[in-house]
């Protein structure tokens, strides 16, 4: 039953907003997404004391002839990404509050609607319903981003529209084919689980590269990242951070829930060729990272580089690799958020983000550099901060497959400490500039926003064992099949 | 059955409201006869009620089997929704009754095309569909193009027919028959031997076919025509003719020819692919949304070709069905919103008119952008599920490369339609009015946005053939 829940309550919550007048738009969007985010931690309540409960599944006969059925469930795996969904979103909806949005209504619709695909894609257990939670989840950001969207939208929006289009309708291709195998003719995850098993080496093959392509564009991994520094500096804040905290993850989550017990030849196979790839992707980023003037773009690239290091630990395939992923796509979601609310915060009060223009912002607003610092730290895997738990246990992992893949992936963690300070440094130390100097004080509702983020990336890296145990069993049980 | 007698019963009506002058109720009465057109078509369909009155099968002429039926009840869908959509059509031009009985002869015409079980009632059918058209076409007697368009459809169209007469003679000469359960029966006997005859009438009657249903290389009419034509007419000929000339397509291998599709597979390959491309490709320099829509609405049938040539999958019919269905609705919500806009823009259907639809009315932007969407092939728009079934069956028959094709082909197809949802959402209107459009129009428009997300989601018209 839960699982019918946490997809209808955002939707409930978009239409009572339709309904309600525009001024308290924002509100009623919190409200909705805090209920959420309470109806997700009953649910998790619900796991820890049984893992099996008939509550966590939702099974209804729907397309008998396409052989789909609407069919979700929740394990530990997905727990993670629920959690995640459900903690950022009131999050994002947060960081809007004293800030001035055109059409709120249809703004906060768009991103309640999101959330429930995005939940759709976290929960579903059926091959067809997946594809279309999906897609789904690719409307609502389309057009957040093409209607509050900056310069040049049209075209930018556009090509990453086209991009990730281009890969699932290949993923839908690999479904197909799945399907065609399965003995009952039916896209219920287990059944499509065993006819990949059962498929040759070469169709295996083909089925293991239409879903990379799919969720490798979407996180995305060298070379198909073409569209997202654009698209991440385009958006606006909250699309930014939809994109970067929570849909990122529909591609690590896919690797983990649809690739890897899929096609297991193909992917003993391949792998070597995908974490190489990844490597590549987190050298190259961090690269590129450093030389960027602009701040959300630097984070954009980080963003790449971190994902880079996730995908590299999914594909080694071991537990620690498996888990460190899951440990690091809920710090990165929550680190990611937290830096682009930062250089929304840069941006208003300076009325730039070029790192250049700006100098001494912390003489002027401490707080705020403080802030700043921790989520900065967090976000570099400074020990005792959550990203550092995840980036180690993805690091063992990835040197258990091969230890030099893990010596140059390690690189994430000095290459991104230089990008980071060296952008903290010249941001928030040194003489303040004509930008700078009249740095307001943070809102209410910005230093609750920082709070909240500092107590996450605190606790849990602290206590990382909050989210280690949420999926380890699972983790477990899927390395073992 | 009783449709074409209660439809064509309308028509007779209607020509004899001019002269007894009671053209005021005459909307009314024909909305009304087509509703219990509609109704007796899907009692029908699930029991046939009336069957005690007619036989199934008329004079072995026309054949209401299941097939038939089902595509009678979405003509009649089809038609009764064009008729409210398109209300004003008739209200506005001084002869209206002429036009409403051209119309319902047409239907007529295109019952006879989906449920003939004899040549000579396709060739029938397919004429008595396609002169009120040509007339339609240039109904719009002051505007140049539009005469352009009539002419240029009777001349094409006429010289399509006259093909297919000429297949249908060499077919008659190489079997004997014009039944189409005999040609059946003698084409898949063991003793038949394709002649030339046989082949030349077969590539003739595919050709033909193909020119009704403007798949490529065929579609040369198609866009002149669609642009020409006032819209409320193209919109009929986009979704009514295609669904009518497809359905007649499929018929004439699901009865008379089963092992053509297979036996000629390379023709339909050809004509597949260069719909797809074609349509999908100068789609893209479309700068009159009319145009645009026409050759949108050939890539499509390229989707729907798939369909005929695999039509023995088990799932072949269904799929068309679905795909014909989804696209009918799709389009007429699209050219509901075209020709309303268009009339705002004094007959202009740039894309430009469209720019920044979104804030003059959300409704028509929001209908228009659901229609696209769908055309694109988003989930869970009906047009996602209509897509998927052509790409299941394609696959199935282990056609890998056609798949890739096609998805390539749809990738460039969102290009186009976003190009008008982008214009609706970003662009920047020359005029700021309001749109304003009747309560009628709002129902509709909502009722067919529902369709759209509905008939995906529920299976039951898939299932229904």
């Amino acid at each position: 039953m839960f699982p019918i829940i946490l997809l209808l309550l955002p939707v409930v919550s978009a239409l009572v907003l339709l309904a309600l007048p525009s001024s308290i738009s924002k509100k009623v969007a919190m409200g909705g997404s805090i209920l959420s985010l309470f109806a997700v931690l009953f649910t998790l309540n619900t796991l820890r004391i049984d893992a099996a409960s008939a509550n966590l599944v939702f099974n209804k006969i729907w397309l008998s002839s396409l052989g789909s059925n609407l069919s979700f469930s929740i394990d530990g795996i997905t727990m993670v990404l629920l959690l995640l969904t459900n903690i950022l979103l009131p999050l994002i909806i947060l960081s809007t509050f004293n800030r001035e949005i055109n059409k709120p209504k249809a703004y906060f619709t768009m991103m309640l609607l999101m959330q429930s695909a995005l939940l759709g894609v976290f929960m579903a257990t059926d091959g067809l319903v997946f594809y279309i939670f999906w897609e789904l989840a690719l409307i609502p950001i389309y057009f957040i981003c093409l209607f509050w969207g900056g310069e040049g939208r049209q075209r930018i929006t556009f090509k990453f529209f086209i991009y990730t289009l281009l890969g699932s309708l290949f993923m839908l291709v690999a479904l197909i084919i799945l399907y065609q195998h399965t003995l009952n003719h039916s896209f219920a995850i287990n059944d499509l689980y065993a006819a990949g098993k059962s498929m040759t080496m070469e169709q295996q093959a083909w089925v293991f590269w239409f879903f990379f392509l799919a969720f490798a564009i979407k996180m995305p991994v060298f070379p198909f990242h073409t569209w997202q520094p654009d698209t991440y500096t385009n958006a606006p804040t909250q699309g930014t951070m939809l994109l970067s905290g929570i849909m990122l993850k529909m591609g690590t989550y896919g690797l983990i829930r649809w690739l890897l017990p899929m096609v297991p030849a193909a992917v003993s196979a391949y792998s070597n060729t995908v974490i190489i790839l990844s490597v590549i992707s987190v050298v190259y980023a961090s690269c590129i990272a450093i030389v960027q003037t602009n701040f959300k773009r630097l984070i954009a690239y980080s963003s790449i580089a971190h994902v880079g290091l996730i995908c590299a630990g999914i594909f080694s395939y071991k537990a620690e690799g498996i888990q460190g992923a899951l440990v690091q796509m809920f710090a990165h979601g929550i680190n990611v958020v937290g830096l682009f609310f930062v250089c929304d915060v840069i941006q208003r009060n300076a009325g730039t983000d070029t790192i250049s223009n700006l100098g001494g912002i912390r003489t002027v607003n401490q707080r705020f550099a403080f802030w700043f610092l921790i989520i900065m730290l967090g976000s570099i895997a400074l020990p005792l901060t959550n990203s550092f738990v995840g980036e180690f246990l993805l690091l063992n992992g990835i040197y258990q497959y091969n230890a030099w893949y893990a010596a140059i992936g390690g690189l994430s963690v000095i290459l991104g400490a230089v990008y980071m300070l060296r952008s903290y440094q010249s941001m928030m130390l040194g003489n303040t500039s004509s930008n700078t100097l009249t740095f307001a004080s943070l809102k209410k509702s910005e230093t609750l926003f920082f709070s909240v983020i500092v107590i996450i990336i605190m606790v849990c890296g602290v206590y990382p064992k909050l989210i280690l145990d949420i999926a380890a069993l699972d983790v477990l049980k899927m390395i073992v099949h | 059955m009783n449709e074409i007698i209660i439809v064509a019963g309308l028509g007779i009506l209607t020509l004899l409201a001019e002269i007894f002058n009671f053209k005021k109720i005459l909307m009314p009465v024909i909305i009304a006869g087509l509703v219990v057109a509609l109704v007796v078509a899907v009692l029908e369909l699930q029991g046939s009620y009336f069957n005690t009155t007619f036989d199934a099968s008329v004079l072995g002429m026309l054949d209401f089997d299941r097939f038939a039926t089902c595509f009678v009840v979405l003509l009649t869908t089809i038609a009764l929704l064009w008729v409210l959509i398109n209300y004003n059509y008739f209200v506005d031009e001084s002869n209206k009754a002429d036009h409403l009985a051209l119309i319902l002869f047409a239907i007529v015409g295109g019952y006879c095309m989906v449920s003939y079980s004899n040549f000579v009632m396709l060739f029938l059918g397919i004429e008595i569909l396609s002169i009120p058209m040509y007339v339609l076409a240039g109904s719009k007697k002051n505007s140049l193009r539009s005469n352009e368009a009539s002419l240029k459809y009777f001349l094409m169209g006429s010289f399509a027919t006259g093909i297919l007469l000429f297949g249908i003679a060499l077919l008659y000469g190489s079997v004997g028959s014009f039944d189409v359960y005999i040609i059946r029966a003698k084409t898949t006997s063991a003793d038949f031997v394709m002649t030339p005859m046989f082949t030349v009438g077969i590539i003739m009657l595919l050709s033909a076919m193909s020119f009704k249903a403007s798949s490529a290389p065929f579609h040369f009419w198609a866009p002149d025509v669609y642009s020409g034509s006032p819209t409320s007419v193209t919109s009929f000929m986009a979704t009514f003719v295609k669904t009518s000339a497809i359905a007649a397509f499929l018929r004439l291998f699901y009865t008379a020819l089963p092992f053509v599709p297979e036996t000629f597979s390379r023709i339909f390959l050809i004509l597949i692919i260069a719909s797809l491309f074609i349509g999908n490709i100068i789609a893209v320099f479309q700068i009159n949304a009319k145009r645009l829509l026409a050759y949108s609405s050939i890539s499509h049938v390229g989707f729907m070709l798939i369909a005929v040539l695999f039509f023995a999958d088990p799932r072949g019919i269904q799929a068309l069905y679905f795909y014909v269905a989804a696209y009918s609705i799709t389009t007429l919500a699209a050219f509901m919103v075209v020709k309303i806009v268009g009339e705002q823009s004094d007959g202009d259907e740039n894309i430009f008119a469209f720019n920044g639809l979104v804030k003059r009315n959300p409704l028509l932007a929001g209908t228009l952008t659901i229609a696209l969407l769908s055309m694109a092939g988003i989930p869970p728009l009906s047009g996602f599920f209509a897509k998927y079934n052509m790409l299941f069956i394609a696959l199935n028959h282990g056609y890998f490369w056609l798949v890739i094709i096609a998805i390539l082909a749809s990738l460039v197809g969102v290009y186009y339609y976003f190009k008008i949802i982008i214009a609706m959402f970003t662009g920047v209107s020359s005029s700021s009015v309001p749109i304003k459009i009747t309560l009628t129009q709002k129902v509709l428009l909502l009722i067919l946005t529902l369709l759209i997300i509905g008939m995906g989601l529920n299976g039951y018209v898939l299932e229904m053939i």
